[in-house]
């Protein structure tokens, strides 16, 4: 576990999101902004950029194993070498975007932040954005796992096409993505118009910043856009329908107090290796006993990421907070395990 | 640093100067010392009489190889490029803005790796394509016979341009970076994405395992005698026995050069069990195999060492740094 970014880390950003939702438009529409900011930019398919961009490298999604005995474990071997190729050119761009495939599934994407040393020295992984079909998502999250993942996956999710739905449409399909993942910031489009900054520079997956962006993480999302319900209750808020995904769930829990470290640090790594193959992400922020500063962690499958951060201030209540985003997770297991961890 | 065995330093005898962008590859090409740069430029000639010539034009040199002829240097433009001692570029190939990820030469015969697809061109000009079932990371021409390896996902494969169908793939679980024949041809030995080494002995193809490492080895260098293999990825350069017929198998390697940095770069001295061993912290170092005897060519600072390449006779020594610092080290007569 180490320590959380450094400025010279160049952000990537992960485009997903399943074929025809928008990938490219989102694209094209963040190269063409006047931001000033120079993307070397990633992509499976040469010649679906419409606009001139001096860096755009191809990339054939090579997911490997790795030979560590995580059965989970799998990174873009591509990636890696595309990272090293591009800091040969330091200096020239500001920060990386990788679109993937309409089937790919996001997981060895950010997994190769975690395990990749070279990567991890150069680059930071910033957030994975999803395009969803405002249109056809209720649908492909009935037929294609692969959509569902990516909205489980996602840091932030943009609904686009809505003006081909009704509002009562797009209120379900808001409420289908939420019933899987209710963390991630929310934003309407028409071929994809979110302002760039809801979509770069996220800093999600970075330890100092989990808090500092969203506030109160486990009501999720984003200020400004839309509403969300507290999911840890599971009752409905503000009249937004409540959908139970059938396979893909988040378990929010939390804890009162403080935690004890000699429980919880052999727990969380239990429940990410016993689950991990279902636990696409986690997230927690944990007041350990006896420590004025504020533990944080996130992880992807079995692969965990955790810090001190700043300390607990006097006016804040001590407690700890933990998130899974996971496909038929064993809720009342974790939540028990969790809970016996009370100091 | 372990002073007590330093016999001195050649800090004084090195002649520093600014390459200007991150040094990828050092090389004597016949005698003159030439930098391949990051920013597509070839850096030729003594410190105080330098020429640039720009090879790559708007691009990025991503991997340059020498035999002490010529230069090899393959671009993010998919240009492979030979230079000659003159400084007079040849364009070998053009791949169409595909990434030239890996380069092999002997003689007048160059392979060069885009992406999956392998060429191999030999003296005559002749091209010939083999697609990998990966992207191949590392090329290495075996020293006897046109006969090319190209490492992939899952092994490398052994690949006879000139013969029809029939390459061999050496299986080994996991991705395979970089390639090197030792130079009797007995062995393939590949880095790894695993923070470690895999060698086949090609009689039988019988599995090496070389670990331990606490990062990539991202270079290999070989002894004169074709007896030990030096290689990167510790905080010590990591040199393996060759010698016995079984190779390095069931033998500890040697370890010199012992800091608290991580070893980025190694180059056997042409003639004698000296390795120069270059840092993540700037430093290098000559260390001598025998005692693990360290002399310091270059005090810490400046960013990882990139690049080291000793001249043919072992005389003279360049060396450069992802920041763009360079050198080059006269040993005193």
């Amino acid at each position: 576990m180490t320590t959380s970014h450094e400025p010279e880390k160049i952000p990537v950003t992960v485009l997903t999101g399943y074929l025809g939702a928008g990938k490219t438009t989102l694209l094209n529409r963040i190269l063409s902004e006047p931001h000033g900011k120079r993307y070397a930019v990633v992509v499976n398919e040469f010649g679906e950029i419409g606009i001139d961009n001096e860096l755009i490298v191809g990339a054939d999604e090579e997911v490997f194993e790795m030979n560590n005995g995580c059965i989970c474990c799998t990174v873009r071997g591509d990636l890696i070498r595309i990272i090293e190729g591009l800091m040969k050119r330091k200096g020239r761009f500001d920060a990386i975007i990788v679109e993937t495939t309409g089937l790919a599934d996001p997981a060895p994407v950010a997994q190769t932040f975690f395990v990749d040393e070279d990567v991890r020295e150069a680059a930071r992984l910033d957030a994975v954005v999803t395009v969803a079909d405002a249109k056809w998502l209720a649908q492909r999250l009935r037929d294609a796992p692969e959509a569902k993942n990516q909205i489980a996956f996602a840091d932030v999710i943009i609904i686009n096409k809505t003006d081909l739905v009704s509002a009562a449409e797009l209120r379900e399909v808001e409420a289908r993505i939420r019933a899987i993942n209710p963390y991630a910031a929310l934003h309407r489009a028409k071929k994809c118009d979110v302002p760039i900054a809801d979509v770069l520079e996220r800093r999600a997956f970075d330890l100092d910043r989990i808090l500092d962006i969203e506030p109160d993480f486990l009501v999720a999302g984003d200020h400004d856009h839309d509403h969300d319900h507290e999911h840890d209750d599971g009752h409905h808020h503000h009249g937004l329908k409540h959908y139970h995904d059938e396979d893909m769930q988040s378990v929010a829990i939390r804890l009162e107090g403080d935690v004890d470290p000699a429980k919880f640090m052999p727990w969380i790594n239990r429940v990410t290796q016993e689950q991990g193959l279902n636990i696409l992400r986690c997230k927690g922020i944990v007041a350990m006993k006896g420590d004025p500063k504020r533990f944080v962690f996130q992880g992807v499958h079995m692969m965990l990421d955790g810090d001190s951060q700043r300390e607990w201030k006097p006016d804040e209540k001590r407690e700890s907070k933990v998130v899974f985003i996971g496909r038929d997770l064993a809720e009342e297991d974790i939540r028990n395990g969790f809970l016996a961890c009370a100091a | 640093m372990t002073d007590a065995r330093a016999t001195g330093s050649l800090t004084q005898h090195a002649r520093l100067f600014e390459a200007g962008a991150h040094v990828v590859a050092a090389a004597f090409v016949g005698g003159a010392p030439m930098l391949a740069l990051a920013d597509g430029a070839v850096l030729i000639g003594e410190p105080e009489d330098q020429k640039r010539v720009d090879v790559h034009p708007g691009a990025a040199i991503l991997t340059a190889i020498s035999d002490g002829k010529m230069l090899l240097t393959g671009g993010d433009d998919g240009r492979v490029v030979a230079i000659q001692a003159d400084g007079a570029p040849q364009e070998i190939a053009d791949e169409k803005g595909r990434w030239i990820d890996a380069l092999a030469m002997r003689g007048k015969a160059y392979a060069w790796s885009a992406g999956k697809q392998v060429r191999a061109r030999d003296e005559t000009g002749t091209v010939k394509t083999w697609s990998a079932p990966s992207t191949a990371r590392g090329l290495a021409f075996q020293p006897k016979g046109y006969r090319l390896a190209a490492t992939h996902y899952n092994g490398a494969t052994l690949w006879f341009p000139k013969v029809e169908g029939g390459p061999q793939t050496l299986e080994w679980k996991g991705a395979h970076l970089d390639a090197a024949f030792s130079p009797d041809g007995r062995f393939l030995v590949t880095s790894m994405q695993e923070n470690a080494l895999h060698g086949w002995r090609l009689a039988d193809s019988r599995n090496m395992r070389m670990t331990g490492y606490p990062a990539k080895t991202r270079s290999l260098s070989w002894s004169h005698d074709g007896q030990w293999l030096a290689t990167s990825g510790a905080d010590a350069a990591v040199v393996w026995p060759f010698k016995d017929k079984d190779g390095p198998m069931g033998k500890a390697p040697r370890e010199c050069g012992v800091r608290e940095a991580r070893v980025t770069r190694v180059a056997f001295h042409p003639k004698a069990l000296v390795v120069a061993t270059g840092y993540a912290d700037g430093v290098i170092l000559l260390c001598r195999l025998a005692d693990a005897a360290e002399i310091p060519v270059r005090d810490p600072g400046g960013g990882p060492v990139s690049a080291l390449s000793w001249d043919a006779t072992g005389a003279r020594l360049l060396f450069g740094l992802e920041t763009g610092a360079a050198g080059v080290l006269n040993l005193p007569a």
